[in-house]
């Protein structure tokens, strides 16, 4: 597993929920096609009303339009990320859009899980609120060895908690790879 | 060490384990998997690709295939998934499939069904499970849906999973848990005429927030609840995950039993409950007869006011439908408020299931057989103004922008569905007040958000609607 990180940041509120992160007119596209799967990294993060898109100001775009990738592949939330609809496009649509990883405050359990079961991002969680601190925009080293995330346009560094009982699946890529080094799967 | 809850001691017999206590992850075997048109393509294209293109499913009796979400739209694409579906079915040789037959490969939007009782096609998972004898107490039920919590009313084990998760399942049967702690809230007393049981989950996510029993059990208790039909229950361990929860679960009583083995396509089933000195991670305490009518005002769904407080507020739509407000109890109290009256504002209704559909025909304001000329449910819903459409999870979520009732503006509604993030129905400039059916059929008759206490004064009995 890759031990730093680098990358821009996007910040997001709290309780954003799956139908801001992909919203359920586009589920209609199959994930398991991969010409159909690379809109939901067009469609990441539409959801969110223009005014919290993007904070401290709001106004950003996740994705440009009629583009597939998203400038930012870090993104930092507050408290709740993820929650509401089980939607496992929601995690996938972050990552198509090249997100590695999120830090927030926590997690709904059903995004936390489809993360890491499905091997798409990191679901990091900071030890104090990053709202205040980070800036969609700002440069950001995570490095998980020490457990934390630097600011590098503010030059200020905040700790992450320890990935801890989900760090072996992480490391394996995903529930299947996991069930496999642990004898459950052929 | 102390006792166990009903939720622990599911996990535990499903572990093989004597024991079980919050914190720890525990591989279990999975009763019934569900999924649906929306994550089934995804989680079928895992299945596929992890376990082969010949893969077998671990138990064709226990995949439960319920089509529900986008059907009726012009999106080619959603006929395609339905298809997939199909195909899976018949791949897989499974047993449970409900298919709406009117979908086709004809483009443009399928037309409903003209008969709920002559159609394979069921309606909305949450509500259909139950009723297709697919739940059960004591049992592990996964689907790919966080509303799956639903199923918990009948003492079992019900949560909602990702296709990554569902796909692993279909392999072997088994999925990891981390058993959760159990937060108690207790219900004392009997359910007043102007409450349903939205009220009473809406004052606990207010209570505990969105984020409140993240990670946990919800536990309902008390004799209020024994007072709530199995449908009433089934509206308050839906909206579990509205706070958060892994899973929602009431005790089984007769009136569950009743239901069960009414219908259970399984013989036998185990009962749990919790012990007298099961450890709690919380416990809250209401006393029905001082609780009152409450809305969730957009865009949380623990944004509590009561309905009264917020009677200035103009409404453009109401809507009545979903798996949390679309059974057909929530139908009869919608109608005993809109009889004889006519709404004020556009108003959709969604039947939850296609049995919910036929009970509307079939059923009068008791929820007794209508004789001769007597007004059916969804005649009195008609005569009042009401847009009927046919069952679905239709405009809970929005869905594609042709879905029945989808808010495509940004409008005001009034709903009895179970979420109100923003953009949750549509337009995400759009407002949604989460409501009882009662609150909901009031507002829409004056166009306002409105106290039904203006207008329930006697007990609406539903009779054995729901049940029989």
């Amino acid at each position: 597993m890759q031990q730093i990180i680098n990358g821009k940041a996007y910040v997001l509120g709290d309780n954003i929920d799956t139908d801001q992160i992909i919203p359920a007119e586009y589920l209609s596209y199959n994930p398991a096609d991969p010409k159909e799967r690379k809109y939901f990294g067009m469609y990441a993060n539409s959801g969110v009303p223009e005014a919290q898109a993007g904070l401290p100001h709001g106004q950003v775009k996740f994705v440009r339009t009629n583009e597939f990738r998203s400038d930012y592949n870090i993104i930092v939330g507050g408290k709740n990320f993820g929650c509401g609809s089980s939607r496992e496009h929601a995690p996938l649509a972050l990552a198509e859009a090249g997100v590695v990883a999120v830090i927030a405050e926590f997690y709904a359990r059903i995004f936390y899980r489809n993360s890491i079961n499905g091997g798409y991002l990191l679901p990091l969680e900071s030890t104090q609120r990053l709202l205040e601190h980070i800036e969609t925009g700002d440069e950001l080293t995570i490095d998980l060895k020490a457990g934390t995330v630097t600011n590098n346009t503010k030059t200020k560094s905040f700790t992450l908690n320890p990935l801890g009982e989900v760090l072996p699946i992480i490391e394996a890529g995903g529930v299947f790879e996991y069930a496999k080094e642990v004898g459950m799967l052929k | 060490m102390p006792g166990m809850t009903i939720t622990e001691k599911i996990l535990a017999k499903h572990a093989g384990k004597a024991t079980t206590a919050p914190g720890e992850n525990v591989w279990v075997d999975v009763d019934i998997l569900m999924t649906h048109d929306v994550c089934g393509p995804g989680t079928i294209g895992i299945f596929h690709e992890r376990f082969g293109r010949q893969a077998k499913v671990w138990d064709r009796d226990r995949v439960v295939v319920i089509p529900d979400h986008y059907i009726f739209t012009a999106d080619d694409k959603c006929h395609r998934n339905v298809q997939i579906l199909r195909d899976f079915v018949k791949e897989q040789g499974l047993k449970y499939y409900y298919d709406p037959e009117f979908v086709t490969n004809h483009p443009g939007m399928p037309s409903p069904y003209k008969d709920p009782t002559k159609t394979s096609y069921k309606g909305v998972c949450h509500k259909a499970l139950p009723e297709e004898g697919h739940v059960r107490p004591g049992e592990i039920l996964l689907g790919t849906d966080s509303h799956t919590c639903t199923a918990g009313a009948f003492g079992q084990f019900a949560t909602g999973i990702g296709n990554t998760d569902a796909a692993f399942t279909l392999g072997t049967g088994k999925t990891w848990l981390k058993v959760p702690p159990t937060m108690k809230f207790t219900f004392q007393g009997e359910i007043p005429p102007y409450l349903t049981a939205k009220d009473l989950i809406l004052a606990v996510i207010g209570e505990i927030g969105v984020d409140g029993a993240t990670y946990r059990t919800m536990y309902f208790s008390g004799d209020g609840i024994r007072s709530l039909t199995l449908e009433d229950r089934m509206t308050l361990t839906n909206m579990a995950i509205e706070a958060g929860g892994k899973n929602g679960v009431c005790d089984v009583d007769e009136k569950t039993l009743e239901y069960v083995r009414a219908r259970s396509n399984v013989p036998a089933w185990e009962v749990f409950a919790d012990d007298p000195d099961a450890a709690y991670n919380a416990t809250y305490e209401w006393d029905l007869s001082t609780m009152e009518p409450l809305v969730a005002k957009p865009h949380s769904p623990d944004n509590r006011d009561t309905a009264r407080n917020c009677r200035d507020v103009k409404l453009d739509r109401a809507y009545i439908g979903s798996c949390t407000g679309g059974k057909i109890t929530d139908m009869i109290f919608a109608a005993n408020i809109l009889k004889g009256n006519k709404v004020r504002i556009p108003t959709y209704v969604v039947p939850g299931s296609t049995e919910v559909h036929r009970d509307m025909k079939r059923l009068n304001l008791r929820g007794v057989e209508r004789q001769g000329n007597e007004k059916s449910i969804e005649d009195v819903l008609a005569d009042a103004g009401c847009l009927l459409g046919p069952s679905g999870c239709a405009a809970c979520l929005g869905g594609p922008s042709d879905t029945f009732g989808r808010l495509n503006e940004p409008l005001l509604c009034i709903s009895t569905t179970n979420r109100n993030f923003p953009g949750r129905m549509g337009d995400k400039k759009a407002g949604v007040y989460l409501a009882s059916p009662l609150t909901v059929a009031a507002s829409a008759l004056t166009g306002y958000v409105t106290d039904p206490r203006e207008y329930v004064t006697t007990r609406i009995d539903t009779g054995l609607a729901g049940v029989a």
